[in-house]
């Protein structure tokens, strides 16, 4: 029922990869979100490098609570991908192979998918506890100061994912809603 | 006058930020436990079994159900024979705002201005609303409130003539927009009557009511019961993936309002709608 992937995210991946697809992930990821992206952004905008190779990389939306002593993580589930939609086209085209998060995207941002071939998974919001049993390592990459907010690289292994848009443009909050919808408008 | 110490007050603000973050309450596991049985879809139901799982692990290992625990919503009715001695009382729920973050290893996600955006780093300040009522007793609530649910919350100045379809159309508007971000299967609070700020405030409030319990107006009750069937008609389901659960219930408070006014507002709670009570 679930497909194994690893990273880095290849092109002859992603083009095998359905909305609608299980996924458990293995390997390396990175963690951004609002203030991240717009540093990440800003230092490309002054022709600057970004801190980790963007080429085939998974950035994972998130911002973790702080470790326990002896933890690896904290409870680390996704946030809301819509507001780092502003950021992703630039990314994408830079290479960024997949996106991990929760909620909808924009259309530019699937746009930019396509032509690309990216894929964005999502994972289940709200199960930063179940989620932070995959994570077996992190590291601070960048932007420190910003605390939850700073980049990370998780070293996950069978982090569960849900492949949600895929390169073709298919998408399963679209299909999936249609199915159950019983609604009438008033 | 009974004397209640600042620093008992901040003890019990830190436990009960910890304990809400923890824990689910039981309402709302029992709530997802029966809509699981009912979940049409085969990945919704999939999802709402990684929810309950998720909520026993964090119980279990003392950690966060949710990453976003939230800026600390505080209610607290203050009995009028109450005296707060050694120290004041807005300081004390900050302080042990301050101490329960930072103890129970919970996130920061307070920034100090809306615009400059830079973190306080201890969680502070909360947001708290000060009701004063009989008796000796202080009655503390703590509800860490995530920002996905919180964005996708709504409020609307309805006309009078709008009548009850224009406060339906609102509702299952609102729910609808909010799609997947807010993290269903939600709690719908809403918030009708009195005037701007009150109708929000109620809708907060609402938030707070067990899943499962009606309000006690009939015609309210029945309503909710209406407008919870609508919701879970959208296809939304669980996570926005599509499903019969997108909510586990509608919860609404009223309140009088102005002969020119229809206020509605609509607080949504994702499937961790936490909270936490002590009685002082």
């Amino acid at each position: 029922m679930y497909r194994k992937l690893n990273t880095p995210l290849l092109d002859e991946v992603t083009v095998q990869l359905k909305a609608g697809d299980l996924i458990l992930l293995s390997g390396e990821i990175y963690t951004a979100r609002d203030e991240a992206h717009k540093r990440m952004v800003e230092a490309l905008d002054r022709g600057e490098m970004l801190p980790f190779e963007i080429k085939n990389s998974i950035i994972y939306y998130v911002g973790p609570c702080p470790p326990r002593p002896g933890q690896v993580v904290g409870s680390c589930g996704p946030t809301t991908s819509g507001r780092m939609d502003k950021y992703a086209p630039r990314l994408i085209e830079l290479g960024l192979k997949g996106m991990i998060g929760k909620g909808a995207r924009s259309e530019e941002v699937v746009e930019s998918m396509k032509k690309h071939k990216a894929v964005y998974f999502t994972a289940v919001g709200g199960a930063g506890a179940l989620l932070a049993q995959r994570v077996k390592k992190v590291e601070v990459v960048a932007y420190e100061d910003l605390g939850p907010e700073a980049i990370y690289k998780f070293t996950v292994e069978n982090f569960p994912l849900i492949v949600t848009i895929d390169i073709y443009g298919n998408n399963l909050y679209e299909i999936e809603r249609e199915k159950y919808k019983t609604h009438v408008k008033r | 006058m009974r004397e209640i110490k600042a620093s008992q007050i901040v003890e019990v603000v830190k436990k009960l930020c910890i304990e809400a973050n923890y824990n689910l309450p039981d309402d709302i596991l029992k709530g997802l436990k029966i809509r699981k049985k009912e979940e049409k879809s085969p990945l919704g139901q999939k999802i709402l079994e990684d929810i309950i799982l998720n909520a026993e692990i964090a119980m279990q290992e003392k950690m966060a159900i949710c990453q976003d625990t939230g800026m600390a919503v505080v209610f607290v009715d203050i009995g009028q024979e109450v005296r707060v001695v050694d120290g004041d009382l807005e300081e004390a729920i900050n302080e042990g705002v301050r101490l329960g973050y930072k103890e129970g290893y919970l996130r920061k996600s307070v920034v100090k201005s809306p615009i400059e955006r830079i973190n306080t780093n201890d969680n502070t300040p909360a947001v708290i609303h000060y009701r004063v009522c009989r008796g000796d007793r202080l009655i503390i609530t703590v509800m860490p409130k995530g920002a996905g649910s919180e964005n996708m919350s709504a409020l609307k100045m309805l006309k009078p003539s709008d009548g009850l379809e224009g406060v339906k159309r609102f509702v299952i508007e609102t729910v609808e927009k909010s799609g997947p971000n807010a993290c269903p299967p939600l709690i719908v609070g809403v918030g009708l009557g009195g005037d701007f700020e009150y109708a929000a405030y109620l809708a907060k409030k609402a938030l707070l009511r067990k899943v499962g319990e009606r309000h006690q107006d009939i015609l309210i009750a029945r309503l909710e019961e209406e407008l919870l069937n609508e919701i879970n008609s959208l296809g939304i389901g669980p996570m926005g993936l599509g499903g019969t659960t997108t909510a586990l219930g509608v919860h609404i408070e009223v309140y009088p309002t102005h002969i020119a006014s229809l206020p509605v507002a609509v607080n949504l709670g994702c499937h961790a709608t936490r909270h936490a009570t002590f009685v002082l």
